[in-house]
Formats: C-alpha cells, structure tokens, sequence
C-alpha cells in the first residue's frame, strides 16, 4: 500500500483528504453542535435571530450571566427525573448481555460442533427472524401480556429483548467458535471429558475475544432499542430513550426543549465511550457477520 | 456432537426464539382474523305513570364480559381486516379505478389511503437509501484506505458514530439541525433566499431530509465491511494491471468492485432488510403529518389510549409479507453458500 501512496498525484491526494474531512464533518459535527448547544438556553440553541448566537450563547449570558448553563441537565435529570430511566435502561441492558451471552453460546457452541444438516435450518430460521422487524412481534405480545398481567415490568421487557438479541448472536458466535479448533475440544472428550465438561474447561477459556463482541452488539440493541422498551414498559418504568420521546410530547408544548436536548446528550456520552474503548471489537464484529454472511 | 448432547445445549436459546418470536408471530396472524367483540345491546322498556312507556337501548354490560371471557381474543371475522379501509381497502381500490378521473387524481387517492401511503414511503425510502449507502460506504472506505495510517484509527472513530447512536436519538439530533430555527435550515433558508422554507411544511423536503438520515446512519456499517474487504486485496493483480497501463479508475472498476462484490451483495441485502423497518426518524422527526412507513403504522395502533390490536395485527402481518419478499434472495444466496461448501 505504500507503495500506491508515493505513486499517487497531488491532486488526487487533495481530493482524498478533503473527501474524508467533509464526511467527518457530516459524522461528527452533529454531535458536537448538539453537544455544545445543551448548555445553552433554547433561544440560543435555535437561533432564529443570529446563528452566531448558539456558538457565544449571547441569550445565555443575559439570562445567566455566563455563555454556558446546566439548567438543561438539571431539569432533565431533576426535575424530570431522568436518573430513574437511566437506571431503568442499565438494568435492562445488563440482565439483557448476560443472559443473552449465556443461551447464545450454548447454542452457538452447538452449532457450530454439529454436524447434522439440521444445524443450518436452524441458522435459515434464526435469519428469518432476524429480518422480522421488532415492531411487528410487539403487535403479538401485547394481549398476551395483558392477559397474564406481565405488561409493563422490567423482567418482560429483558426476556423479549434477549429473544430478539439471539438470532444475531447465535450467528456471530457460531461464526467465532467456528474458528476455535474442533481438535481442542474432540481432544478433551478423548480424555475422558462430557461435551459439557470439554465446552466448560477448554473452550470458555479460549471464547472471549468474540463473546465480549458480541456482547457489544447485544448491548447496543438493548441500549438503542425504542420500538420494543416503548410499547412493552409502563410510564414508571421507562427506560432513557422512551422517556426522551415522552419528553418531546410535553417539553415542545412547556417551551423545555432544551431538557430533551440534555437527555439526548447524556444517552450519547455513554456511547461514545463505548465506541472509544471498543472500537476495534465493533469493527471486527461487523466484518465477522458479513464474511460469514 | 450427539443429538442428545445437541439438544440440551441449544435448548435455552430455541425455547426463547420459540416462546418471544415464532409464537408470536402465530399470535400476530390468530389476532388479524379476530375483531372486538360488538358490545350486547339489550332493549329495556321503561313506563312512567306521566309519559307512558318507553324503549332504551342500553349495553348490557354483564353479556359484554362474558362474551369476553369466553373468547378473550375477539370475534372471528376472516380477512375483512386486510381488506377494510385501514389496510388493502379494496372497496376504496375499485372505486379509484372505476372513477373516470385522470391517472395523476386516482394515483393521489390510493396515495392518501393509510396503509398504501406508509407502504408507498417505506418502499421509496428503502429502495433509495441502500444504493446511497452502498455507494457513499464505498467511496469512504477508498479514501481512508488513501489516507496516512497515522490518522485512520481516528477517522473509524468518528465514522462509527453515526452508525453506533441510538437511532431515535440520532434523528432528533439531525432534526435539530434541520429545523427552520436550526442552524441547517436557517442555511437553506438562507441559501435559497427563502425564510418561509420549513422542513414541516414541505412533504418533499421531508421525504429527503427522512433519506438523508437513513443514509447517514448507515453509510459506516458499508463503510466499515468495505474496508475490511479492501484490506484482502489481491496486490500482485494490482500491480499487474498498473503495468498493462490500467488507470485508477480502471483498477477500481475492474479489479477492487468485483472483489469486493460479494461483501456489496451482503451490505444491499442487509440494507433492503433494515430499511424496510424504518421507524425512527418518524418519531424523531415527527414527520408522520408528511411521511408515515409500515412500522409507524403499527406503533400508531398500538399506542395511544385505545390499542387497536387487531389493526395493528392485520398491518404486523402484510409488513411481515414484505419483509418475506425481501428476504427471499438473502435465502437464496445463504442456500447456494451451503451447497458450495458441501
């Protein structure tokens, strides 16, 4: 590859490095603006006066004295009580990884040490399901649900999401323990191990490179969903991102906006962090599934 | 591995996928067939000494729960879900057709019927945004194939972004942007010379600002795989067509495309499954007065003070029709990769 950078033109080099700064611009300047327009007041953030005004926050420094404020945060956290949803949203996403991670290597693991023709129906169905819009099932839960009086409650909510989780992670971990030697595990049975025991000493040793990947994935599903925490979560139980659309319901009538615009921020730092520690497992994740396809 | 050893092993996770996806799904099509019961109407009449005796119609609110108790799922109806207004509409449907009205006025019509306007948006929205990802994924992952490799890491930071926020979230925050107060629309505005230009107010620039963010959501997933397709590419090839004179482009188009061809089939199916659920940048951008898709449809059922389930069932069921069709050549492709490794 070096070799191609030295043969290649000025022009051409412009070209490429202006190409990348736009769509960096386009990827990440979203965020920022929204970012530094949280600690702004709403006059500011949309400024219909002076764009100028939401970068010095001039509306800002008359109301408050300085150019930033946390008022957004403190309503959105306070006064709306949006510590109660992040709570609610932690929850769910770590009962959601760990069970999900548990059943899906099990199943994983199976998969991918069977021989059978009936392994890949199995994976055909769980592709089907993956490509079932979540949305669509919710419409199947709820009498049900309601019969049972298990709408509205946490543990419902973290069983349906780890459902939904498992035909993606059945594909990637089947796809990962794939490239785990079967001569590891075909060895300890020789000894005299049970699969289970072979799966227990020799292969969760050697599995967790993928199972942190994918335990990635399955965090951001659970972390990211709406359409599922939305429908199947009563109002006090409410997770971040349902509660960020509730408050658009009532914030864009009181003229609060800017307590929507904190929520927004604070559900993105956790990401961001995520993504800056994790970035080479996202990436090798997301290759893992299309290679395998 | 033993059947036996098999079954325990994949058990826990077949029991979830049976019990929160295949039931459901049979859940969703039992719910299509089944309307609300019709509340018992029960006549009484009451006599007065002074105004003589007269009939009331009053619900008969004992016969009403029975008859839910006894069938909780609602009164067998068949297909006339599918086919009332709120879905296919067929009644709607021939008429438009056998008015005498010019093609553009019945075209507008069926247009204005909710099922085929959610239908109409999704379809346009899908078939639009994946060829934009495919190409936008694969410009980018040329270009930071270019780049210095100092400052590659940091430019696949920044590019996850998009990809990795919360849709809901991610929409909103573009929204924002975009709004006639926000700083894009004040731009546009602006640019166009304009101050009345509005994002609301506007059905077409809706249904591009709505494309835009699904292509800027899901350009880093294309980008990301194409860069990892690019890292395997065969080099001496490349350098043999720079020695027979080929240029840039030409070891583009005929080298670097048809390797990576296989991964740009993975991302267009992939893509055609995941816009077909279009939903967020709905409700992010609360665009529903201009565009509304298939899974808004259901949302909107299902929310609210009265959950129409049986609606929202008949639509879950047409979607899940769609989503089948679409899924069709994925099936295809995933059979003819199993064949090949036999």
């Amino acid at each position: 590859m070096n070799s191609n950078l030295q043969k290649r033109p000025i022009t051409l080099q412009i070209l490429i490095y202006s190409f990348i700064a736009i769509w960096l611009i386009i990827a990440a300047f979203p965020f920022l603006w929204t970012f530094w327009g949280s600690f702004k007041v709403e006059l500011d953030f949309f400024s219909i006066a002076d764009w100028k005004y939401a970068i010095f926050g001039e509306r800002t420094k008359i109301e408050y004295g300085k150019s930033f404020t946390g008022t957004g945060y403190e309503g959105a956290w306070i006064k709306e009580q949006f510590w109660k949803n992040s709570i609610n949203t932690f929850i769910i996403c770590f009962f959601v990884v760990c069970t999900s991670l548990t059943i899906g290597t099990l199943g994983g693991y199976a998969l991918s040490r069977s021989n059978y023709r009936y392994t890949f129906w199995l994976l055909v169905i769980a592709l089907i399901f993956r490509a079932m819009p979540p949305i669509t099932l919710v419409a199947g839960y709820m009498l049900p649900f309601f019969e049972w009086n298990i709408w509205g409650i946490l543990p419902t909510t973290i069983i349906v999401l780890v459902a939904i989780n498992q035909p993606f992670t059945l594909w990637m971990l089947h796809s990962f323990f794939q490239n785990i030697p079967k001569e590891l595990d075909e060895s300890a049975k020789v000894d005299g191990c049970t699969q289970f025991e072979a799966f227990r000493f020799v292969i969760i040793p050697a599995m967790w490179p993928g199972v942190i990947t994918t335990g990635l994935f399955s965090f951001l599903l659970a972390y990211n969903d709406f359409a599922v925490t939305s429908m199947l979560l009563s109002e006090n139980n409410r997770t971040m991102v349902p509660a960020i659309a509730a408050f658009l319901g009532t914030t864009y009538t009181e003229g609060n906006i800017m307590f929507a615009v904190a929520a927004v921020v604070s559900t993105t730092i956790p990401l961001f962090l995520l993504v800056m520690f994790f970035q080479k497992q996202i990436v090798s994740g997301l290759t893992a599934g299309a290679v395998k396809g | 591995m033993r059947h036996k050893t098999f079954f325990w092993f994949f058990l826990p996770t077949a029991s979830a996928m049976l019990l929160f996806i295949a039931f459901p799904i049979i859940s969703v099509i039992t719910q299509s067939v089944h309307a609300p019961h019709k509340a018992v109407l029960i006549e009484v009449e009451t006599c007065t000494p002074l105004t003589g005796c007269k009939i009331q119609t009053t619900i008969d609110q004992e016969a009403t729960r029975k008859q839910k108790e006894v069938n909780p799922l609602g009164r067998f109806v068949g297909l006339d879900i599918f086919f009332d207004r709120g879905h296919l509409a067929i009644h709607e449907l021939v008429d438009i057709f056998k008015s005498s009205e010019n093609w553009s006025s019945k075209y507008n019509q069926i247009f204005n019927l909710p099922f085929y306007r959610a239908m109409g948006f999704t379809i346009t929205f899908t078939f639009l945004v994946t060829p934009f990802v495919v190409i936008l994924g694969l410009l980018i992952a040329l270009a930071v194939n270019a780049i210095h490799s100092k400052i590659k890491g940091l430019v696949i930071f920044f590019s996850l972004l998009p990809f990795v926020i919360t849709p809901l979230i991610g929409a909103l925050v573009l929204f924002w942007m975009i709004d006639s107060r926000g700083i894009l629309g004040n731009l546009v505005q602006w640019l166009v010379n304009d101050p009345t230009l509005s994002l609301k107010a506007s059905t077409g620039l809706m249904w591009i600002s709505l494309i835009i963010y699904g292509i800027w959501h899901a350009a880093p997933f294309a980008f990301v795989i194409f860069y990892a397709g690019l890292q395997t590419l065969p080099n001496d090839q490349i350098e043999a067509a720079r020695i027979d004179g080929a240029s840039r482009y030409q070891q583009v188009r005929y080298i670097v495309v048809p390797h990576l061809f296989p991964l740009i089939t993975f991302v267009a199916l992939i893509q055609l499954m995941d816009n077909f659920r279009v939903f967020e940048p709905i409700v992010g951008f609360n665009a529903s007065a201009h565009a509304t898709s298939l899974s808004w449809f259901i949302f909107n059922d299902l929310s609210g003070e009265t959950r129409q389930l049986s609606a929202a069932a008949a639509s879950s069921v047409l979607t899940i029709v769609g989503v089948s069709i679409l899924l069709f050549p994925v099936l295809l492709r995933t059979w003819k990769d199993f064949r090949e490794k036999k």
